[in-house]
This record gives structure tokens, C-alpha cells and sequence, in this order.
């Protein structure tokens, strides 16, 4: 088999001089344990939220909403391998149901902190001075607030309590940390060799931001915008936990556990199994979150 | 040092003006009439009696000047009445010492366990303990802290029955333990993995070598030198908790059945008592700042290489 290093290293455009040593990356990236396992379930669970109806019906009874109220709390059974909920309905439809709202979250939300946070960071970090200032000042009002609180607080004023409505307060008070590592990497990269070089040769303040430093500066915030998704799951479902997130007939894991409140003493299922599918969700977003930071950004960790 | 302080002090009333307006804003857009809600809800409500109440309360006022009012009575601890005609003051300083109690003991577990486990971690570091530990505290990290905290009231406290299931019944200690030690789970693997960190890297330092040439033995090297110059960092840390806690009491408190300022808040929401969310919210961003300064001074007395000014 001809090298294809020897062969392309002239001629070959770089896409396809690049493109051995791609699949050999993804390859050692495949062959470790720390990102295979937790990659496999967050995508498994990302299909589940995606596509509910075709995990739902494996035991036959895949309608989260088919209920007999005589089924109220009763354990697992033949074609309930969860047994039922408090209305009479099938504990594991509702639970394979539950994935779409909180993923929908956790995922919704990330990415507007994320968007947020570049965007101010940005400009904090690149035009300093009075923007910086009240950015900044913002930013210390917020981390001066103990945050579950401020939710609450926040989220009782609301009078819809929707999947957007949730996310947009959760990134109301989750966007400072990421600000803050956006700002100082733009930063340290502003002041870098080649900025002066594009300046030199006449290039705006807004083409340097968009072309040159921005995309320098990203990987740091986008890797801990990663390890944020865990974070962004619980919290929703503490939120909903507490009664001030989503409301019933919405079906998500905190909406479960709600319930499973008052009657958890004698439906221990009903706290169960919510909480395993939570708990693995999370569990998977945060170590897939870690590996990718250890990886990417040796620094931080 | 003094005038550090005072700077710090001064930093801290821009940021108290805008959380406190934050809240105030957010309350005050509550949909209901408080006035009613003062009354009862069966209650016809008199134009006079609507008039006095409006007065008091500079209810007509507009929504800057009410804040102003309210500023200015906080200034001299007044924390105005709540909706059920109880002086907020009195229902923080009813809470106040539950919340502080469990804070402070959730506060020292979590400190104790961390430390401990940090340099238990470091010490065995590529063996079997150390990755148990971080295998434990991952999962910690990963499980959220208010399942946590419900399987440890079933599992401890009914089924077992070892501890006090809820309430504030049975006092310190008992009642206490294991709200804090749930609530201390939620600290703990920061802690430990930062102490671990610090620790093996102040074990390759030169002056672990100088201890040992001088004839020091491995533990007295460990406790007199190493950890004592590992804990600076973590230090810093434990105070930002210790800040984070008194938000973290709020889901604690609601399980456990503790009546403290988180337990008071919540319930304020729900009932749309909006003096009682405004006041507590307040003082705990207070507290939080406050506790922050007074990490910062710890920090500078511990490490004498750090300068305040």
C-alpha cells in the first residue's frame, strides 16, 4: 500500500493530505473507554428524547397518556416492567418520555449561555474600556447572587412556566462563568502577533474580532459549555423539583419526581426510576464534558 | 489592610444596590394585589382601608421611590411587614439560626471529609484508593444532590431509622447531621480533588527535600510543611462554598423540613409574599459578599506572600 504521505506531500491539496490522519484520531479517540461509554449513552439518550415513540413501545404499551386510574401506583407487572404512576399510567413510558424536556433543556439552554457569553465576552475582552466596565459590573451583580435563589425568585413572577421560559432563566443565571473565560481568552489573544499583523495590513476592529480572534479564543468556552449541559439538567429538574419549573401535564423527569414526593414512602418506584434515567443522563454529560476538557484544554483542569 | 477593606466594602454597595434591584423588580411585577392579600381573601376591602394601607406603604408612589423607600428603611435594619402583617425582621431572625446552624455544620463535614480525603488521595496517588476516591467523587458530582438527599432520608431515616427523618424536633446534632451531610456531598469532590492537586504538587517541591535532609520524619514533613502550605488554595475555595451553601440550604431545608430562611423564601414565593422574598434574598446576598471579604483577609493572613491592597 503506497504512503500516502510520500506520495501527496506536494500535490495533495490539504483537505486530503489531513484526511489519514483524521480517521486515525477518531480511531484513538474510539479505542478510549472515557469517551466511548458516556458518548454512547448521551447519544442514546439524545435519540431517546428525539425519537420517544419508537423506545417507548418495546414492552407493548408505549402511550405515555393510555391510563387506567385502577392501575394508580401499582408495581411492575407483566408489560410494566416499571409498574404504573400515580394517574395509572405506564411508569416507563412516561419516564423514556421524560428525556425530551430535560435534554431539550439542558441543550437549549447551553446554547444561549453560549452565545450570550461569547458575544459579551467578546466585546468585554476585545474593546475593554467603558464596555468592559458595565459588562463587568453586570457580571459581579450576578455572581453576587446565590443562584438557585434568583431562579426561584426569578421564575415565580413567570406566568408561563414552558420549556422556553425555564431555559431562558437558567441562562439568565448561568452565563457569567462563561463570560468570564471568554473575556480573558479574548484577552490574551488580542494583543497576539498576528492581530497586530491584520491590523497592519488594514483590517477592521469587527473583521479582526469576527475572523481572526474570535475563532482563536472559542475552544476554552466551548469545552466548559460542555461540562455546563450536566449542570443545566439538574437544575432543571431541581427547579421543576421545587415546583417553580415545568408543570404537569408536561412530562419530564422533574415533573416525576415532584410527585413521587408524597408518595415516595410507599411507591418507591415511582422515585426510582426517574431518578436512575436523571442520574445517568447527567452522569454521562458531565464525564463526556471532563474528558473533553482534560483533551482540549489542559489548563483548566 | 485598612484601606483595602474600606475599598472592598465600597466595591460591595454597587453590587448590593443591583441584586437587591433585581429582586425588588422582580417581585413588584408579581401578578395580585396586596392590598387584598393583607386583607384576606374573603375580605371586602374599604376604600379606607385601601387608602391607609397605600399610604403606609407608599403603595402609590412610583416603583423607583417605593425602592428608594425601601433602601432607606433597610439602612436601618428595617426589613418593612410581610403580607400576613408579621415584621420581616422577626422572621429572619426566627430562621436565621437554622439556616446558619446547618450551613456551619455542613460546612465543617465538608471541610473535614474533603481535606482528608484530598490528601488521603494524594498521598496513595495511581492506586487503588486514590481512584476510588475519584470514581466516588464523580459520581457525587453527577447524582444530583436532591436525590441524594431523598434515597439518604428514606434509606437513613425511615427505613434504617438511624437519624431523624425531617424537622428540627431533636436539635443539634441530631436533626442536623444529615441534612448537612447530604448538603456537604454537593461540596465535597471539589474540595477533596483540589487539596489532592495542591498537595502533590507541593510534595515535589525543594523544601520537602530540605525537611527530609534535615532529618524530618515523612509525617511530621507532611503535616508541618506540606499540608499546612497545600491548604492555601483550598482555603479560597471552602469560603466561596461556605457562600454557596446558604443557596444550596433552599432544596436541603424544603426535604428535610428545616424552617429556615430557604425553607422561608420558597414559601414566600408560593404565596406571592413578596416583602419576605425581597428581605431574605437581600440579607443572603449580604451574607454571601461579606463571606467572600472575609475570605479574601483569611487568605492574606495565611499566606504572607499574598499583599492586600
Amino acid at each position: 500500500m503506497p504512503s500516502p504521505e510520500a506520495s501527496g506531500a506536494l500535490a495533495v491539496p490539504p483537505a486530503e493530505a489531513t484526511a489519514p490522519a483524521r480517521t486515525t484520531a477518531v480511531r484513538r479517540l474510539l479505542a478510549r473507554p472515557r469517551f466511548t461509554i458516556p458518548f454512547a449513552v448521551v447519544l442514546l439518550v439524545c435519540t431517546m428524547a428525539a425519537f420517544p415513540s419508537s423506545f417507548s413501545g418495546w414492552f407493548g404499551h408505549g402511550d405515555p397518556h393510555a391510563c387506567t386510574l385502577a392501575d394508580s401506583g401499582r408495581g411492575p407487572t407483566a408489560g410494566h416492567p416499571f409498574g404504573f404512576d400515580i394517574q395509572g399510567c405506564d411508569l416507563y413510558a412516561n419516564v423514556v418520555y421524560g428525556a425530551r424536556n430535560s435534554i431539550t433543556i439542558g441543550l437549549l439552554t447551553t446554547a444561549c449561555t453560549l452565545v450570550v457569553a461569547v458575544t459579551l465576552g467578546a466585546l468585554a475582552g476585545y474593546f475593554g474600556g467603558v464596555v468592559d466596565m458595565v459588562i463587568s459590573r453586570v457580571m459581579d451583580v450576578f455572581f453576587g447572587f446565590p443562584t438557585l435563589i434568583g431562579m426561584i425568585v426569578v421564575l415565580g413572577t413567570f406566568p408561563v412556566h414552558s420549556v422556553l421560559s425555564v431555559a431562558l432563566v437558567l441562562t439568565l443565571f448561568s452565563w457569567t462563568i462563561l463570560t468570564r473565560v471568554m473575556r480573558s481568552s479574548v484577552l490574551a489573544n488580542k494583543n497576539l502577533a498576528y492581530i497586530a499583523a491584520a491590523r497592519g495590513i488594514g483590517a477592521g476592529p469587527f473583521r479582526i474580532l469576527l475572523r481572526h480572534v474570535l475563532p482563536n479564543s472559542l475552544a476554552p468556552t466551548a469545552v466548559l459549555a460542555s461540562l455546563n449541559i450536566g449542570a443545566v439538567i439538574t437544575a432543571e429538574s431541581a427547579l421543576t423539583f421545587l415546583g417553580v419549573g415545568l408543570k404537569s401535564p408536561s412530562i419530564s423527569w422533574g415533573v416525576q419526581l415532584n410527585t413521587a414526593q408524597q408518595y415516595f414512602t410507599t411507591n418507591f418506584t415511582l422515585l426510582l426510576f426517574p431518578s436512575l434515567f436523571l442520574t445517568v443522563t447527567v452522569l454521562a454529560f458531565v464525564l463526556l464534558g471532563d474528558f473533553l476538557r482534560d483533551e482540549f484544554d489542559p489548563e483548566a483542569g | 489592610m485598612g484601606r483595602y477593606l474600606l475599598r472592598r466594602l465600597v466595591m460591595m454597595v454597587p453590587v448590593l444596590l443591583g441584586t437587591t434591584f433585581i429582586i425588588y423588580a422582580a417581585v413588584f411585577a408579581l401578578p395580585g394585589d396586596p392590598v387584598q392579600a393583607l386583607a384576606g381573601p374573603n375580605t371586602v376591602v374599604t376604600e379606607a382601608f385601601r387608602n391607609a394601607v397605600d399610604q403606609k406603604y407608599h403603595l402609590n408612589d412610583p416603583f423607583l421611590l417605593q425602592y428608594w423607600h425601601y433602601l432607606v428603611g433597610l439602612t436601618h435594619g428595617d426589613f418593612g411587614i410581610d403580607l400576613n402583617n408579621v415584621e420581616v425582621s422577626s422572621i429572619i431572625s426566627a430562621s436565621l439560626p437554622v439556616t446558619a446552624t446547618l450551613a456551619l455544620t455542613t460546612w465543617v463535614l465538608e471541610a473535614l471529609a474533603g481535606v482528608g480525603l484530598g490528601i488521603v488521595a494524594a498521598m496513595r496517588a495511581g492506586k487503588t484508593t486514590d481512584y476510588a476516591i475519584l470514581g466516588g467523587s464523580i459520581v457525587v458530582l453527577g447524582v444530583p444532590y436532591f436525590i441524594i438527599a431523598y434515597v439518604a432520608q428514606i434509606a437513613v431515616g425511615v427505613w434504617l431509622g438511624w437519624l431523624p427523618a425531617s424537622g428540627t424536633a431533636d436539635g443539634w446534632p441530631a436533626s442536623y447531621l444529615l441534612p448537612a451531610a447530604c448538603l456537604a456531598l454537593f461540596g465535597l469532590p471539589e474540595i477533596s480533588r483540589l487539596t489532592r492537586a495542591s498537595v502533590l504538587e507541593n510534595l515535589h517541591a525543594g523544601y520537602v527535600d530540605t525537611a527530609a535532609t534535615k532529618g524530618l520524619g515523612p509525617s511530621r514533613t507532611l503535616f508541618r510543611h506540606v499540608v499546612r502550605n497545600s491548604l492555601i488554595p483550598v482555603t479560597s475555595m471552602l469560603g466561596v462554598n461556605l457562600g454557596l451553601l446558604l443557596s444550596g440550604t433552599i432544596l436541603i431545608e424544603g426535604i428535610f423540613n428545616l424552617p429556615g430562611l430557604g425553607y422561608q423564601i420558597f414559601q414566600g414565593v408560593q404565596q406571592h409574599n413578596g416583602p419576605v422574598v425581597v428581605g431574605i434574598s437581600t440579607l443572603l446576598v449580604l451574607i454571601f459578599l461579606l463571606v467572600n471579604l472575609a475570605v479574601d483577609v483569611v487568605y492574606g493572613a495565611l499566606d504572607p506572600r499574598i499583599r492586600l491592597a
